[in-house]
């Protein structure tokens, strides 16, 4: 596809569906806190106030305070780093993983693909979630454990994947025709076949984001991972749990809110790239 | 029968690689177990005295034998915080968790399959994008935010829902003999209507919360199942015949579209297992969730590697399960692979 044409069809693909421009939006806002978020945050989310604690939204704190008198849009905008650091560097990790462990199983068959397949079946025998709580628990209670948790529980789908569409092109003519011209099989797998599968994976990508943040949202919310008083989004939703019962919404409401716009985006962007990149697989 | 032994012996590579995955998550501890084990006092010598203990001084395999005999003994370990052998504990707890499974999935199914095929029947209505609306949302809310929002919105905002802490008012009801541990069973046996009235009120909010997020794949893989069995030439030739519609839509078009739901029944109980983690943390449920991020809060080892390995088992049997009822629905999975 040449780039005019490929513009051509993203822009078909995204005049029709709106929803995925709006998530681009939304996403980009999202990544701009994450770059600048201590420059943009109007308090140190870090800086307490005795005498402000547990403010209703107001025009000083549009989101309110929190029990130690924390302002809790600061925190939510500087949260936006981790949050989605975590998910890219995860989602990111495991694609790389998958993709090279997939692509070796589907190229070669034989041993090394009963071996990574056995290995990826092993993986999804688990509740992933718990899978995950387990891994943390094993390798120590730290944000770079709850990213190592959150890539082994996301690898099986990109190593399927990536096996799955690479050994639909093995035999395929442009294949063979690379192999005729006497490349190697790495040279071939890497040169040839691995571009072609690249946009799919692409997909997958972003259709997995929205499930990583969740994930680690999660673990961080059961007290793995990030410690207060740094935000998250996850432990702040678990923070401010405390204070449902005496009515104290905001406390929990707006991270959990940023958490669901995160999430909601990443798969509207996913839904959006897979009909561009790859529109028989819409359902 | 025959498909059901083979079925059966192929849970076995499945259990080998999970009670290896445990081994390996037992043995990945930071730093040295047994100086962990020996405590803040020790020398040189008691630590080698503990790794000798621990049989942390043989060779892994060794080790590996040792841990797959121990399983299969039911030893699991005692629990540092509850001071009870680890499978007591979570024998106790599971009832619990299976009861609270069990309704959100009730509820997802419910919820999800008459949308899907509602929402199949008619493509591009109001029905059907509210369809994908839910499908987005329900997959889009973590649990937990779920969890608390129904818990400010029903408890404290509307006050139609009881207190949200655990199965059931110990103040006003007191639970029923135990026989199974699932109090909604237990009330049952017992005739107590009203701790079954109780406990079932107890049971609205998490299950609810926590077959949201089911609820989305099978929506989404009913609705997709539905047109596709809906647009297929059988249909037509059903409808060519003169059938009636309803009998077609249910008796043809659903069963067909029912062996891609219960494919997808696999992945929704990975979520609903790990799910019920975060509703039980939320709703202050007394399951084997609960005990686990307690578990790993206070580093708990054996007590939460007992409660990965029982939920892993658990999921492979159920994964065994939704494949027993996948051939009873369409009798080609069987001669599949």
């Amino acid at each position: 596809m040449t780039f005019a044409g490929f513009a051509r069809n993203a822009a078909y693909a995204f005049g029709e569906n709106r929803l995925t421009l709006v998530s681009v939006v939304i996403l980009a806002a999202l990544v701009l806190c994450a770059i600048f978020g201590p420059l943009i945050a109007p308090y140190d989310p870090l800086m307490t106030d005795g005498t402000a604690r547990l403010v209703p939204p107001s025009a000083a704190h549009p989101f309110g305070t929190d029990a130690l008198g924390r302002d809790i849009l600061s925190r939510v905008i500087v949260a936006a780093r981790l949050d989605l650091g975590m998910a890219v560097i995860a989602a990111l990790l495991s694609f790389a993983v998958g993709l090279a462990l997939g692509a070796i199983a589907g190229y070669f068959g034989g041993w090394p693909d009963r071996i990574i397949s056995r290995v990826m079946d092993t993986i999804m025998a688990f509740p992933l979630f718990v899978l995950a709580m387990g891994i943390v628990a094993a390798l120590g209670n730290s944000v770079l454990n709850v990213i190592i948790a959150t890539v082994v529980i996301n690898l099986p789908f990109y190593c399927r994947f990536a096996r799955a569409e690479v050994n639909v092109r093995r035999e395929q003519g442009f294949v063979e025709a690379a192999r005729m011209g006497g490349n190697g099989a790495m040279p071939v797998l890497v040169n040839h076949i691995v571009p072609n599968i690249l946009p799919p994976m692409m997909v997958q990508v972003s259709l997995n984001m929205g499930w990583a943040i969740l994930n680690a949202a999660g673990l961080s919310f059961i007290g793995l991972g990030v410690r207060p008083p740094t935000p998250e989004w996850g432990i702040m939703v678990s923070e401010g749990a405390s204070f449902i019962i005496s009515g104290e919404w905001w406390t929990f409401v707006f991270p959990g809110a940023a958490l669901v716009l995160a999430v909601f985006c990443f798969n509207l962007l996913g839904d959006g790239l897979r009909d561009l990149l790859d529109p028989k697989r819409r359902v | 029968m025959h498909f059901f032994w083979k079925r059966l012996l192929g849970t076995i590579p499945s259990l080998i690689g999970v009670v290896l995955v445990t081994f390996v998550l037992s043995h990945a501890l930071p730093g040295d177990p047994a100086a962990f084990f020996a405590g803040p006092a020790a020398n040189a010598e008691s630590i080698a005295e503990v790794r000798a203990k621990l049989g942390l001084d043989r060779s892994l395999p060794v080790q590996f034998f040792h841990y797959a005999d121990d399983l299969r003994r039911g030893q699991l370990g005692n629990s540092l915080t509850t001071g009870q052998p680890v499978l007591n504990d979570l024998i106790e707890r599971l009832p619990a968790s299976l009861e609270l499974t069990f309704f959100a999935l009730l509820f997802a199914v419910a919820v999800a399959i008459p949308l899907g095929v509602w929402a199949a029947t008619r493509p591009d209505s109001m029905v059907d994008h509210a369809c994908r609306a839910l499908v987005s949302i329900g997959a889009a809310f973590p649990t937990f935010f779920i969890g608390l929002l129904f818990v400010y919105l029903f408890y404290f905002l509307f006050d139609i829902a009881p207190q949200p802490l655990g199965r059931l008012n110990e103040i006003m009801y007191t639970a029923p003999p135990r026989i199974t541990g699932a109090y909604t069973v237990d009330s049952i046996l017992a005739g107590e209507w009203s701790v079954l009235r109780a406990s079932l009120a107890q049971l609205v909010l998490p299950s609810v919360s926590l077959g949201m997020f089911a609820l989305a794949p099978i929506a989404r893989i009913t609705r997709a199942a539905m047109l596709q069995a809906l647009g297929s030439d059988f249909i037509r030739t059903a409808r060519a015949s003169g059938l009636p519609a309803r009998k077609i839509l249910f008796s043809y078009a659903l069963r067909n579209a029912m062996l891609p739901v219960t494919n997808v029944l696999g992945m929704v109980f990975s979520f609903l297992l790990g799910g019920s983690v975060l509703i039980e943390q939320v709703y202050g449920w007394q399951g084997v969730g609960a005990y686990a991020v307690n578990a790993v809060i206070s580093s708990d080892y054996a007590a939460v590697q007992g409660f990965v390995l029982a939920m892993a088992l658990l999921y492979v049997l159920l994964n065994l399960v939704i494949d027993l009822i996948a051939t009873a629905i369409d009798p080609r999975v069987r001669f599949e692979s």
